[in-house]
């Protein structure tokens, strides 16, 4: 008894080495399978940063070679060159129109694409919860939906011209066409498999359709429309770029491509980059509004 | 409050024949066991009384006339999961039911009514014991408190039947055993009909007046889902025989599940 505790003692001695007054308690040294090894906060940061690391030096390197072998280079170009023509068009006024072309090109494209979307989102939840919620409106508009699905977005976009001329009316459609039918599905099989328990319970405490899905479905499928109108956002972007590729006069796709045509690569990237930023705070807002909304869907993760 | 009446109901998924040949008759303020082997139609028997499902044929008749094909506040309900919902927190959960009592337009009650509705949930919130948790979500309270909300929400409901399916199916028994106490103290102030499904014979014995033995007893070896179960024993509950070992023994073996010994533990509890 004595020797084991002893020979404990010396253990702890020997790792935490001598002078240390509270030795850490003995953790057994086991290998554990991939599946369980648990990522420390800092190690997430570091291994999730190395990504974005990496291409950023292989940039860096390529480009400074080109540049070295020709300063006048426009397919790579420096970090310095893509931050003062992006700066440029951030604050200093276009000379034909005076406008400050990004913020420009960024509030067309945001309209656009915020109407698209909310359009959708709007579809989602009243078709979605109509035909995941009543059989008789579900035989009525399933099987439209589900063929209305299957069609590319992007042929229609020739269509959307043609019927609705250049303007606005057509991008918004475009977006709203293209993302929301998945939409509309999604949200009607999310309904569907509502526990029928719970849709039984609503019943005997009185609750008629409209009550339930006032205070019932509603709620329940908030945090999966908010996830869909986060997984939506991805196609909105392809469509919103497509159809200002396309007819349009402003906006951050129609200035992507039209510096396309002097190889300006110096504004292609940043503006990328800035989309990309745009994305990622949408989303993260989204979370937000996901969590403010449906606290019962985010139980605090235990630390 | 209400009689329950069935008679030669019958229920088929397809060519699978669930339930053959059952009549009852429960009478106003009875307390109905249901046990049987697992997969037998307890739970098939529930839904049709609760109106989620209809019967092939027979008559169900629930209080005055015949049952009316979908769930109302004459029957409330209380499932083993899913009984509460999880997106409203305890208090909430009680307070829905009269917002959905009025029905109105917002599927919301205002003013003075919103103040008794209040009232009158916290009393039952109290009275089951979970004024603690009132504004906890139902992901954050243990398996005995979400039956007690649940069972709180059904009765808030003033349902004249109370359907049970295997409500206490999930818990330790120390927390059946409170459980137990707390249900034959609310059916005994509200005094409504409970039909109760178990697979639990000593809490089958414990807590009804009457114990009914659901089982085939026609079989075919070819087609094992050519046929039914039925009702093949009702016994009535008074103190001579909820205390019989012997009628409990043989309950037992008909359910062919539970160990006669811990079933009387039960009983005894
Ligand atoms: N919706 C359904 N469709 C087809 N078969 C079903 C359905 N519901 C139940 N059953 C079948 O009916 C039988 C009885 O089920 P259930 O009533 O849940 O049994 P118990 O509650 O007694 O365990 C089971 O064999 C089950 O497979
Ligand atoms: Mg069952």
């Amino acid at each position: 008894m004595l020797a084991k505790e002893m020979s404990a003692r010396d253990e702890v001695s020997e790792t935490g080495g001598e002078g240390t007054a509270r030795p850490s308690p003995p953790r057994p040294k086991v290998r554990l399978r991939m599946i369980n090894a648990k990522v420390s906060r800092g190690s997430a940061l570091f291994f999730g940063g190395l990504p974005f690391l990496f291409v950023a030096i292989a940039y860096l390197a390529a480009s400074a070679q080109r540049l070295a072998v020709n300063p006048s280079d426009k397919l790579l170009p420096s970090p310095v060159q893509m931050w003062s023509a992006f700066l440029d068009l951030a604050t200093v006024p276009d000379k034909r129109s005076g406008d400050l072309i990004l913020w420009v090109d960024t509030y067309a494209s945001l309209i656009r694409l915020f109407a698209g979307v909310g359009v959708a989102t709007f579809a989602a939840l009243s078709l979605g919860i109509a035909i995941g919620f009543i059989p008789r409106v579900r035989a009525f508009l399933l099987p439209f939906v589900t063929v209305v699905c299957v069609i590319p977005p992007l042929a229609l976009l020739p269509i959307l011209f043609i019927a609705l001329g250049l303007g606005e009316t057509a991008k918004i459609t475009l977006i709203a066409v293209g993302v929301a039918p998945v939409m509309v599905r999604d949200i009607a099989n999310r309904v569907r498999e509502l526990p029928p328990e719970l849709v039984a319970k609503a019943q005997t405490l009185g609750g008629n359709s409209w009550t339930m899905v006032l205070r019932l479905v509603l709620p329940q499928v908030m945090p999966r429309l908010i996830t869909c109108v986060r997984l939506a956002l991805g196609p909105a972007w392809l469509f919103l770029i497509a159809a200002e590729a396309i007819a349009s006069t402003e906006g951050l796709g129609y200035r992507i491509f039209l510096v396309r045509r002097y190889l300006s690569m110096d504004v292609i990237l940043p503006y990328v980059a800035w989309i990309t930023l745009l994305a990622v705070i949408t989303d993260w807002l989204l979370v937000r509004l996901s969590r403010a909304v449906s606290p019962w869907a985010h139980p605090v993760e235990a630390r | 409050m209400s009689r329950i009446v069935v008679h030669g109901l019958e229920k088929s998924y397809g060519d699978a024949r669930v339930l053959e040949r059952v009549n009852v008759t429960a009478e106003a303020g009875e307390f109905l066991s249901l046990v049987g082997a697992s997969g037998c139609g307890k739970s098939t028997f529930l839904r049709i009384l609760l109106g989620q499902e209809q019967q092939s044929s027979g008559v169900v008749i629930v209080g005055d006339g015949p049952i009316v094909p979908e769930p109302t506040p004459q029957r409330g309900i209380v499932f083993q999961r899913y009984s509460v919902f999880p997106h409203l927190t305890a208090i909430q959960n009680l307070l829905l039911v009269e917002d959905f009592r009025s029905g109105g337009p917002f599927g919301r009650v205002f003013g003075a009514r919103r103040r008794n509705a209040r009232q009158e949930a916290e009393a039952m919130l109290a009275r089951v014991g979970l004024a603690h948790a009132r504004d906890l979500y139902p992901a954050s309270l243990s398996g005995g408190m979400l039956q007690r909300l649940a069972i709180a929400q059904t009765l808030l409901g003033r349902p004249q039947i109370l359907l049970l399916d295997e409500p206490f199916g999930a818990l330790d028994p120390g927390i059946r055993v409170e459980m137990h106490d707390l249900l034959t103290e609310l059916w005994t102030e509200h005094g409504m009909t409970v039909v109760m499904v178990t697979h639990d014979i000593g809490e089958a014995f414990k807590l009804g007046t009457r114990v009914l033995v659901f089982d085939k007893v026609r079989h075919d070896p070819q087609f094992p889902s050519a046929y039914g179960a039925t009702i093949t024993y009702d016994l009535k509950l008074d103190r001579k025989t909820r205390a019989s070992s012997h009628h409990l023994a043989k309950v037992a073996a008909m359910v062919g599940t539970t160990r006669p010994e811990t079933a009387m533990a039960t009983t005894a509890s």
